[in-house]
């Protein structure tokens, strides 16, 4: 392994700037570990000469799991021992990402002792990642781990970590305790998150409302957006101090709205609901004004992911409301009649959206037993999955006559 | 009569054994692959009872290429020393 530290003129470009500096953070890490400092030399020869140098390990692993580390190779492992095995664990995190600092402190201090110090917080997953151990050291951090109360998260054909944004433990607009539901569907299917038994990933991410500030409308499988049933909450009074104080309610709240649904006549804002998209643009516009109605729940939605094998989907409606309340018993049955389809009819490596594209919506709606819902429909007539064959055969049956 | 896990496992072992070099078998290969051998006599929980039993013996281990699949344990050729 390097004993100094390498050259690197590439590497030092890219800490230049006011800007945070991956490379910088690897320096610092290297002073300590020598498979940081090798990980630098072979990145700083990658730039050179334009090529990765990883092998993927695709065995490797802890004893009853088929997830949770991904096995990572040098191809250089004579040049750097130090990253001749350097695989990465994935850590399931907590609802919210809510850490007392001790237990960071006990997991930096782990993955010193056992790996190269340097960790992702958080990977896209949501997990906490930490870069880099031998095959011989993934036991005892295995092991570490489930005595500081983690465990690994989910990696491969299976579910992977289910993540939430922070919900009713920060924010006002949550219309559904997301932090409950993420802990509660993580316990339910840890068969599911550790031995991976689909075609492809499965991920579940919840959001507390329409900002949807974890992405899951374009990066779950299934995702489960906070909404409300009823109107919009208005406080007419601090609408008119927003005015007051400049805002330009005509365009920069009603000229906004996708569904022009609002009027302002200078003194009062008036909403037709019933027309209301659940933006939220006039909400966060406004968010002294405005709020969510009473009635909260979710939408359930389902088949979005980015493009591996091919290209990005957002989720579709699948469940336009409900009050997503413990012990979720509906969704989670609908959940494992999706899963059951899926693993019969699914090819491999095919996301539930891509399968759900193949088969058809109607087709995919009818297995699961779902009746289609006017809420599934994006526009009119953009989604012709929806076949009415009551009329079909009423016609059929008039044309024998 | 329905099949216990004991012998779920061994069926599913004699699959992934035979395919070995040949194919990587799935999860799902394998639970199909049992109600086709065995009809009514196995259920989706004896199947996922069964591939636990098979790797919580080490008789089989996960592995991950591109997708997750069950098969022997062995040295992958990526592997440094």
């Amino acid at each position: 392994m390097a004993e100094q530290m390498p050259q690197t003129p590439l590497l030092d470009e890219l800490e230049k700037g006011k800007w945070p500096s991956f490379v910088k953070e690897m320096k610092a890490a290297a002073k300590k570990s020598p498979m940081a400092r090798d990980l630098l030399g072979q990145l700083e020869q990658s730039y050179k000469e334009k090529i990765g140098h990883w092998k993927h390990g695709g065995i490797v692993g802890v004893m009853g799991y088929g997830g949770g580390v991904i096995g990572r190779y040098s191809d250089l492992p004579e040049k750097f021992p130090g990253v001749s095995h350097f695989h990465t664990i994935r850590v399931n995190h907590p609802a919210g990402w809510f850490y007392k600092t001790d237990a960071l402190r006990k997991i930096c201090d782990l993955w010193e002792k056992h790996g190269s110090g340097l960790t992702n917080m958080h990977g896209s997953t949501g997990d906490i990642i930490l870069l880099g151990t031998k095959t011989a050291d993934l036991e005892p951090v295995f092991a570490e781990l489930g005595a500081l109360d983690f465990d690994l998260g989910g990696s491969g054909s299976a579910v992977r970590t289910p993540s939430c944004c922070v919900g009713k433990a920060r924010c006002e607009w949550a219309c559904y305790d997301t932090m409950r539901s993420c802990y509660d569907f993580t316990m339910a299917f840890q068969d599911e998150i550790h031995r991976p038994a689909f075609p492809y990933k499965f991920k579940f991410k919840f959001s507390g409302c329409p900002n949807d500030c974890v992405a899951s409308i374009a990066r779950a499988d299934m995702s489960i957006i906070g909404t409300w049933r009823d109107a919009i909450q208005v406080d007419q009074a601090a609408v008119q101090e927003y005015a007051k104080g400049g805002l330009d309610i005509q365009n920069d709240v009603i000229g906004n709205c996708p569904a022009k649904c609002m009027k302002w006549d200078g003194k009062k804002l008036d909403i037709d609901n019933q027309y209301c998209r659940r933006c939220m643009h006039c909400i966060n516009a406004m968010p002294k004004a405005l709020a969510p109605g009473k009635d909260r729940g979710a939408t359930v939605l389902i088949g979005s992911k980015a493009p591996i094998i091919e290209g990005a989907l957002l989720s579709s409606v699948l469940i336009p409301f409900t009050k997503m309340e413990p012990p979720y018993a509906d969704l989670k049955e609908i959940v494992t009649k999706i899963w059951d389809l899926w693993c019969e009819e699914g090819k491999n490596r095919e996301r539930i959206g891509e399968f759900i594209q193949r088969v058809g919506m109607g087709n995919f709606l009818e297995a699961i037993g779902l009746e289609p819902q006017p809420e599934m429909v994006a526009h009119p007539r953009e989604n012709p999955y929806v076949f009415y064959e009551e009329y079909f055969e009423e016609e059929g049956e008039g044309e024998k006559k | 009569m329905a099949k216990s896990v004991d012998e779920v496992a061994e069926a599913m072992f004699n699959l992934v054994k035979d395919a070995a070099g040949l194919k990587k078998l799935k999860a799902m290969d394998l639970n199909k692959s049992m109600v086709e051998m065995f009809g009514p006599e196995v259920d989706k929980q004896t199947c996922k009872d069964a591939i636990k039993k098979l790797i919580n013996s080490g008789r089989c281990v996960y592995t991950y290429f591109g997708g997750s699949y069950i098969e022997l344990p062995h040295r992958e050729a990526a592997a440094n020393d």
